[in-house]
């Protein structure tokens, strides 16, 4: 694998020619069926979900959304989900559970939207929800960071039982020209920021914080193939565990940070 | 003309040298305004709850000035923590040392089994004075053992929450403690616990979501500010001023968030009555 910077992972994470998650939903799966909204007002955009075929066998799937048009780029605030987002992931990871549906989490986002109505309608007590009941939903979850892992708002999607990252992706607390603009109070300091912060999966995977690193060359259909393999390798591995297993490996793999 | 002399005698002038005079005699914290209502406060008059008499808005305290009032008995628990310091960040451990200093703690939060009331509880309080109480590695586990510890010995908890949210210096660490500690309060929710969640001024970032927000019952000081993202940031993304009070207590009270604001001369009572019927068990 490449031996890049920090900042140049920082902007092969954030590039145009990415792949999106509706070539994933659409590529990974045979058949997706999308499901809409929060049953509580809303319908995010910038969280898609619903049931999907892989390998035949039915899983629920669970995407953020950057959009492809301006306006579907505003409408899903460029990737950054509303509460009611994670409030229809958490709808559909709890309905997974009650069929005994594994998960998947695809997750490209600066982070959980930052606006009023976000802050209205709760956006702490959204991502606090996911956290608190998905670490007791005893189902494979399995998330894959395939941009921007950006704080809580990544988090939210990324508390089951393997989080595993594309090779040109971030997770981190913040982005860099925030981190930099709290602790120097110098946005322009974002470069220093990322090379500090530990922020690419090389640094993450040395950590414990990720399972592993997935390649990702620049052609879509290999990348999808490299996803198809990890996955179900990870998925069969997971379902050999008892619920009581599963769910103790999960509380494990958090404890010890 | 003697008129010019006597201009450097003027009214004005002798008033300029008295006020300089007074100005040394006069100590800088002798008076506080409230942020909120604006009353101007004698500070020797501010009792131990440092709430303002008019609006009831609580400045700033310690964790150790809380505990004074809030409990009748307190044993404290692993205030030997240190961090590990993950990203070996720059001036992090001098900048640690300086907040140990200033708040007699280990960490930005204190923990400790108490008794309030004839009630005993697992009580965590976060003091803002260290490193705007922000959430790192030591404070996270201080919260995991602390919600393991009243799951093991069947008691409630209660965490008092001050913080400006996860901590930057600990990086991707801090963000992982969200995530621990949860998993722990869904235990100590399964169990049958009750969980008590004090708002105080700031509560933010990744505190708020998580075990901020996770509670049975939420309650919150007046006109306190609890909310996701910073005031900042929000204004970057809207373009626009937001309205002042959008993160206030009581906006969130009428947003759905919080179960009642409470004074902080009413929270000690306010908590035993909560306890009482929450089924904690007495002592």
């Amino acid at each position: 694998m490449s031996e890049k910077t920090a900042v140049e992972i920082v902007k092969a994470a954030r590039s145009e020619e990415k792949i999106t998650s509706a070539e994933i939903l659409t590529q990974l799966f045979s058949d997706f069926i999308e499901l809409h909204g929060d049953r509580n007002g809303t319908d995010d955009p910038a969280i898609k979900g619903g049931i999907a075929d892989f390998h035949g066998q039915p899983v629920t799937v669970i995407a953020t959304d950057r959009g492809q048009t301006i306006e579907e780029r505003m409408a899903c605030h460029f990737g950054c989900p509303e509460p009611g987002g994670y409030r229809k992931s958490l709808r559909l990871i709890k309905q997974a559970e009650k069929f005994k549906r594994p998960v998947f989490c695809f997750v490209n986002t600066p982070g959980a939207y930052p606006g009023q109505s976000a802050e209205e309608n709760g956006q702490g007590a959204a991502i606090a929800q996911n956290l608190l009941e998905i670490s007791q939903l005893a189902i494979p979850i399995i998330t894959v960071v395939f941009g921007e892992g950006g704080s809580g708002g990544a988090l939210a999607l990324a508390c089951g039982d393997e989080v595993w990252m594309l090779e040109n992706s971030t997770y981190s607390i913040l982005s860099p020209e925030g981190f930099a603009s709290i602790l120097w109070k110098d946005s322009s300091r974002a470069a220093e920021a990322a090379e500090i912060m530990q922020l690419t999966p090389q640094a993450l995977k040395k950590q414990g914080i990720i399972e592993g690193i997935i390649a990702e060359p620049a052609d879509h259909q290999a990348v999808i193939a490299n996803l198809d393999e990890v996955l179900t390798r990870e998925l069969a591995a997971l379902q050999q565990l008892t619920p009581t297993e599963l769910l103790q490996r999960r509380q494990q793999r958090f404890r010890k940070f | 003309m003697k008129l010019y002399v006597q201009k450097k005698n003027t009214l004005s002038e002798r008033h300029v040298k008295a006020d300089r005079k007074a100005d040394a005699k006069v100590p800088d914290d002798l008076l506080r305004k409230c942020p909120q209502c604006g009353l101007t406060i004698v500070s020797r008059q501010l009792d131990c709850y440092a709430q303002c008499p008019q609006c009831y808005y609580g400045f700033r305290i310690g964790a150790r000035q809380r505990l004074k009032w809030l409990v009748d008995e307190f044993e404290e628990m692993d205030n030997d923590l240190q961090t590990k310091d993950p990203l070996s960040f720059p001036g992090y451990q001098s900048k640690l040392k300086a907040a140990q200093e200033k708040t007699a703690l280990n960490d930005a939060v204190l923990t400790g089994v108490a008794e309030i009331g004839s009630y005993r509880v697992a009580l965590g309080i976060m003091d803002p004075g260290f490193i705007m109480g922000s959430l790192g590695t030591v404070a996270g586990e201080k919260i995991t053992r602390l919600f393991e510890y009243a799951t093991k010995h069947q008691l409630p908890v209660i965490i008092v929450t001050a913080s400006g949210g996860a901590r930057m210096q600990e990086g991707i660490h801090s963000l992982m403690q969200m995530a621990k500690i949860s998993n722990a309060v869904a235990i100590h929710d399964q169990a049958g616990l009750l969980y008590t969640v004090v708002l105080t001024g700031p509560t933010t970032g990744g505190v708020t979501a998580s075990f901020a927000m996770q509670g049975d019952v939420t309650l919150a000081e007046p006109h306190a500010l609890v909310g996701f993202a910073g005031r900042r940031v929000i204004e970057q993304t809207m373009h626009q001023k937001i309205p002042d009070d959008l993160q206030a207590a009581e906006n969130l009270l009428k947003h759905g968030f919080v179960d009642a604001i409470v004074k902080r001369s009413d929270e000690k009572a306010v908590l035993k009555r909560l306890l009482k019927m929450g089924g904690a068990m007495r002592v």
